[in-house]
Parts: structure tokens; C-alpha cells; sequence
């Protein structure tokens, strides 16, 4: 029997889900349903295939924050609730709906309420002109990623409203640090997929990823230093460590969401979930090639393999909550301003190049993409080698006392005795 | 010719509720709702913008626009908080709802007076490439002279909000 | 379905939506009594201007009906870069004068 390794237009060939869709729409055009009907149901039918994934995603991905940062923390993580504590988002869930909603007095009320939905909705929103398969985005939309850009920056107006409705000094001061975050780091994230966009030469999703089928490439060979900064600036983006200082308990007593108790905390603590995986996804698909990988998409479903790439670059947000520790204000806005800014800037001049290159002249494109992947990937190494010896404050090898600024007089210590001195 | 049903019933829902959200902004009576209800207009209007076949316009209305300016706005609100948070209006209420008025009157009689020389197109079907040729190839001076704009603009207002005692030339 | 509706959008509606924002934002340039809540009017007008521009880039022959886009994403970057200056007025103001109620800024006036 042989594998049928095309994908069919059987309405039970998932591997293409808008064939489901499709037949189902066709049933109802052949019942008599004016357009306008079948235009609201086949989005309806997107919407909730897409909000299924994401309350999945919400319950999966708070016991893999909790187990995963656990177990690199050489600690269990959740291990009483089921098998490896994987009952424990239910556990988290129930006890969040049985707490009790407070409600400062003095807060202003429908603002209150508002602020999670507000944080929550553009998160989702993102997901929609995701290419999910080849013919599988809810809304294929030409300016794609200026799309992404704005649904971002419309999460800043939403942590602002949380902070003020609140009515509590450390919330407003939480919420104000989080806006000077947010808003700087819009920059590196514009200027690094912009220099995808000068690669791919569109703007829309679905053919960024056709662009990476046809020329067999993934584009984070080709933009590693895009890559990097896009990684780094989407983790501050999304106030996860090491750039959560807005909300971290030891830090500002939580930030913004200090007064929210019961289940609006919880929708910010999922939304919070769920903005890291469109990010994830917007990564997935612009850097990792989206449904593509080098003809599986013919077996596997190509949604699978999306959100098989999704959890790879979740691990990675993960990976580096575990790991890193967390930042000072001025530290970030500082490595936004000085590192970030400047190194996109420099990876687009540099693309700009590379596509003049392959442009103007007619060289074939098995000769030119291994030339850039090896350019691109010199360059990025270079430059952030290059930048650190320049930019970065010199470290002692045996530090003696504390450093934090070069041009504060501390008078000396004395002399350390040997037994300070250990290598 | 916008004929499709479904884009000209959202089309007269959006416009309404622009309106509605900016009636809302003049009337409101706290300062923070009346620049949120401002941040819904500009979403709305973006989402008009779509109707008018004009996608890049309207994702870079709601980046900056909704994203930005209203940032911008709540933040100059929270710096000055011992001014009037309650909305309120000046005297001339009056001769100012009289002079908007008239002003929208006389727009609404020259928009229905003339005789527009429509055309039958469909729509521009892609707008960002056009729009990115169309900035550099007949309107470059005046893309370039709209950044050195935008930095003297951001220049101005580090120098105009900076602290005082913190100048040092 | 009878026909109440006319199933078009033509030009003069959305010049009718464009000049009754530009209303709005007139009306609350003028009456209000907080520098910024005058701003907000300010960025009303400018959206209003925005939708008749686009408005006739969609409806009016033109040789070329991407300018009126164009115009339009002009007009979209000097207003942010006029509210980040008018703002920051606002503020330097404020740190003088405890207040930006317009009212009680008016040490030109006669």
C-alpha cells in the first residue's frame, strides 16, 4: 500500500485541515446560506480551532514553566498531583476560581476588570495570520508582521490600565517601568524582522514561509543575528526573566498585578502563557520555517509540525527563565538602547547588501545562500564578540569588591589576605 | 464600488462606533477613560481605514496611533497629577459645539455639492509595496525631510521634559 | 429584504463620517479645560483628515491612487511627532506651574 505522501483534498485528510472546513462550508452553501453566512462561519470556524490551541496551550504550559524550571533548578518542580505532577495546572486552576476576586474600593472599577482582557486579546490576536499550514491562515493579511507589531504594542496600553486601576502606588510605578520596557524594546523587534523583510521581500506570513520551501533554507541560518535580538527583545517584550523586574515579587512587590486576586490574576498569569506562545510562534514561522521541513509536511501534518517547532522555541523562553538571572531597569534599557538597536541597524545594512547582491547580479542561488548563511553567521559572531569588548564594562578575573559604577570614588580596602584570593 | 454586504454593514458599524467612542471622549467626565475611549477611536478608525482597501495605513494607525500616541498621552497624564482629572469644559462649551457644528455642516454640503469624478476601481489590492515605491521613488525629499523631523521632534521633547537641575550643558 | 439599506458605501458617507469626527475633535479642542484633553481633540481632527484622504484615494480617478495613502501616512507621522512635542510642553509646564489647566496658564494675556 502506498503512503499517499501528497496532500489530498479528501475531507478527512488532516494533514490540510481547511479540507474540514471546506466541506463543511460547502454543505452549507449547497443548503442555501447567503454569503455573507458562509464568510461568518468559516471565520468562526478559524476562531475556535484557534482558542481550542490556546486553552490548551494555557493548562500545558503552566506545568511546563513549573516542571522544566524545577528540574534545571536542581529541584522536582510539581511531583505530588498525578504522574510527574501533571495534573498540577488543574490544581492551579481550580484554586484560582475558588479565590475570592478583591476589588480595592478606590479602584476604578471597569477599568479594573478591563485590564486582563485587554492584555489577553492581542495575544490571541497574533495567532490569527499565522500560516498553520499551506492553505490554513484565518486571515492571510499582506501587511502581516506590521500586524504583529501593532497587536504588541497595543499590550503596553493594557499593562498601563491594569497599573492605574489599581489605585496602588507600586502598581502605577510598575506599570510605568513596564511601558519604558515595552515601548524600547518595540525598536530592536521592528528593526530585526525588517531585515526579514528585506530578505523575503513581502510582508505576508504565509509567503515568508513559502519563500523559506522554495529556497530550502531556514531563514535563522540566514538572520542568526536577527534571530538573537528578535529572542532577547520578544522575551522583555513579554516580561519574562530576565527582563521581569515589572512583575517579580522580590522586586516591586508584583508590579502591576499586585492588587488582581482569584481569576482575573489568573487571565493575566494565562495571558502572560499565552503572549509567549505567539511569540513563539511568530519566531517558529518567520525563523523556523513554519509548517515546512524539508518535505515531512507530506506525512506529518504541517500544524503539527508547527507546534511541534512552537515548544522547541517555548523551551528555549523557558530555557532561559531557568537560567539567566534577572535584570535592573537601567540595565535593560541601557542593553536596549546601546546593543540591541545598534546591532539590528548594522544586520540591516548588511542585508540590504546581500539582497542588492543578489538582485543586480544573476548568480544562482545554490552558490549564494551558503555564501550568506556563512557571511551572516561570521558577522553575527563578530559583531557580538566585537561589541561585548568594546562596550561592555571590563570585569576583574578576582573581583575585591563590589563594582557597580566606574565613576563612584570608593576609597580602598585594604589588602585581601590569601585566603580571599581563591581562583 | 463597496458592495459587498458584509464589508458595508462593518463598515457602518465601525464608523458608528467611532463616532459613538469619540462623543464618548468629549463627554466622558475622568480624564484616563476619556484617553482610552480615544485609544477605541483610533481602532476604529483603523478598522475603517481597512474597508478603504488601505491595510498598511490602518496596522500603522493602531501601532502608533493606539499603540504610541495613547501611551504617550496617559504618561503625560500621570506626570501632571495635580491638574483637572475630571474632563471638565471651559466657558465657551457653547460657541465651541456651535463652531463643530457648522464646521461638519459646511464639509457635509461641499461633500454632497460636488461632483466627484469617481472611478470604478476595485480597491488596491496591495498597498505596501506600492506605498514603499511610491516614498522612494516621487516622494523621497519629503520621506527624508520626515525623519529629520521625527528626530527633532524626539530631540525636543527630551530636551523640553529633562530635569532641571540635572543640566549640565 | 426590502430596500432600506443601499447596500454601497458611497463617497459621501464616509466624507459625512470624516466630517462629523473632525466635528467632535473641533468641539473638544475648544472646550476643554486640560492641555491634554485639547490634544486629544487635536489627534481627532487629524484622524478625521486621515479618513477623507483615504477616502478619496478609494473613490476619486487619479493617475496615481496611491497618494492619497501616502498623504495619509505622512500625516499619521507628523501627528505623533507633534503629540510627543505638545506632550512634553505639557509637562514642562507642569513643572512650572502646577498645573496645565488652560485657564490658569495665561501670563501673556493682556
Amino acid at each position: 500500500m502506498r503512503l499517499a505522501t501528497i496532500v489530498t483534498d479528501n475531507w478527512w485528510d488532516i494533514r490540510d485541515l481547511s479540507n474540514v472546513s471546506g466541506a463543511i462550508l460547502d454543505a452549507l452553501a449547497d443548503a442555501g446560506v447567503p454569503d455573507w453566512g458562509i464568510y461568518v462561519v468559516s471565520a468562526l470556524l478559524g476562531t475556535l480551532a484557534i482558542i481550542s490551541f490556546i486553552g490548551a496551550v494555557a493548562i500545558i504550559n503552566i506545568w511546563i514553566e513549573r516542571r522544566v524550571v524545577g528540574r534545571m533548578q536542581s529541584r522536582l518542580g510539581p511531583n505530588r498531583l498525578g504522574p510527574f505532577g501533571l495534573l498540577q495546572p488543574v490544581a492551579d486552576a481550580i484554586k484560582l476560581m475558588q479565590k475570592e476576586v478583591l476589588q480595592p474600593r478606590s479602584a476604578d472599577g471597569l477599568v479594573f476588570t478591563l485590564a486582563p482582557i485587554a492584555f489577553t486579546v492581542p495575544g490571541i490576536a497574533i495567532l490569527a495570520v499565522i500560516p498553520w499550514g499551506r492553505n490554513m491562515t484565518l486571515a492571510e493579511l499582506d501587511v502581516g508582521i506590521v500586524f504583529i507589531f501593532a497587536m504588541s504594542s497595543l499590550a503596553a496600553l493594557a499593562v498601563f490600565i491594569g497599573g492605574y486601576g489599581s489605585n496602588n502606588k507600586y502598581a502605577l510605578f510598575g506599570a510605568m517601568r513596564v511601558i519604558a520596557m515595552l515601548v524600547t524594546y518595540e525598536i530592536p523587534i521592528v528593526l530585526s524582522l525588517l531585515g526579514i523583510v528585506l530578505l523575503t521581500q513581502t510582508m505576508n506570513l504565509s509567503e515568508i514561509v513559502l519563500w523559506q520551501e522554495e529556497h530550502w533554507v531556514f531563514l535563522i541560518m540566514l538572520q542568526p543575528l536577527a534571530f538573537l535580538i528578535y529572542f532577547f527583545s520578544s522575551s522583555a517584550e513579554l516580561n519574562r526573566t530576565p527582563a521581569d523586574l515589572a512583575e517579580a515579587e522580590s522586586e516591586i512587590a508584583g508590579g502591576y498585578h499586585v492588587e488582581y486576586s482569584g481569576m482575573k490574576f489568573g487571565l493575566y498569569y494565562a495571558a502572560e502563557l499565552i503572549n509567549a506562545v505567539s511569540i513563539s510562534t511568530i519566531i517558529a514561522t518567520l525563523f523556523l520555517g513554519g509548517w515546512w521541513l524539508y518535505k515531512v509536511d507530506e506525512l506529518v501534518p504541517g500544524w503539527m509540525i508547527l507546534i511541534g517547532k512552537i515548544y522547541a522555541v517555548y523551551f528555549l523562553f523557558v530555557w532561559t527563565r531557568g537560567t539567566l538571572p534577572r535584570f535592573r531597569i537601567d540595565q535593560l534599557l541601557a542593553f536596549a538602547w546601546k546593543w540591541m538597536t545598534p546591532m539590528a541597524l548594522l544586520n540591516i545594512l548588511l542585508v540590504a547588501g546581500q539582497v542588492t547582491l543578489w538582485e543586480e547580479t544573476g548568480w544562482s542561488d545554490a552558490v549564494l545562500i551558503p555564501a550568506f548563511i556563512a557571511i551572516n553567521g561570521a558577522f553575527a559572531a563578530g559583531l557580538i564578540v566585537g561589541w561585548v569588548r568594546v562596550m561592555a564594562p571590563k570585569f576583574q578575573r578576582f573581583p575585591t569588591r563590589p563594582r557597580f559604577y566606574s565613576t563612584i570614588d570608593v576609597p580602598p580596602l585594604p589588602a585581601p589576605d590569601a585566603a580571599m584570593t581563591q581562583p | 464600488m463597496i458592495d459587498d454586504g458584509a464589508i458595508v454593514f462593518s463598515f457602518y458599524m465601525l464608523a458608528g462606533g467611532s463616532l459613538l467612542c469619540a462623543l464618548m471622549v468629549a463627554f466622558v467626565r475622568n480624564l484616563i477613560h476619556a484617553v482610552l475611549f480615544l485609544a477605541l477611536t483610533f481602532v476604529g478608525v483603523a478598522g475603517v481605514y481597512i474597508v478603504l482597501s488601505a491595510d498598511f495605513v490602518a496596522v500603522v494607525q493602531v501601532l502608533i496611533y493606539a499603540g504610541a500616541v495613547g501611551v504617550l498621552m496617559t504618561f503625560a497624564i500621570m506626570l501632571t497629577p495635580a491638574s483637572d482629572r475630571m474632563n471638565s469644559e471651559t466657558l465657551f462649551q457653547v460657541p465651541a459645539a456651535l463652531l463643530g457644528l457648522m464646521v461638519a455642516g459646511i464639509a457635509v454640503f461641499v461633500a454632497y455639492d460636488t461632483n466627484w469624478d469617481l472611478s470604478n476601481s476595485e480597491g488596491l489590492r496591495t498597498t505596501a509595496r506600492l506605498l514603499g515605491e511610491a516614498f522612494l521613488k516621487p516622494y523621497v525629499v519629503a520621506f527624508e525631510v520626515a525623519s529629520v523631523l521625527l528626530v527633532t521632534a524626539m530631540i525636543g521633547a527630551i530636551i523640553l521634559s529633562r530635569e532641571e537641575d540635572a543640566g549640565d550643558a | 429584504m426590502p430596500d432600506l439599506l443601499l447596500w454601497t458605501v458611497p463617497l459621501e458617507h464616509v466624507l459625512i463620517f470624516g466630517a462629523l469626527l473632525f466635528g467632535i475633535g473641533l468641539y473638544v479642542a475648544l472646550s476643554k479645560r486640560n492641555a491634554v484633553g485639547i490634544l486629544m481633540g487635536v489627534e481627532l481632527m487629524m484622524n478625521a483628515v486621515n479618513v477623507t484622504l483615504l477616502g478619496f484615494a478609494r473613490f476619486v480617478e487619479s493617475p496615481r491612487p496611491i497618494d492619497g495613502q501616502v498623504f495619509a501616512t505622512f500625516v499619521i507621522t507628523i501627528a505623533a511627532a507633534e503629540a510627543a512635542v505638545a506632550l512634553a510642553l505639557c509637562v514642562a509646564i507642569y513643572r512650572h506651574r502646577e498645573t496645565v489647566n488652560i485657564d490658569e496658564i495665561d501670563l501673556l494675556r493682556w
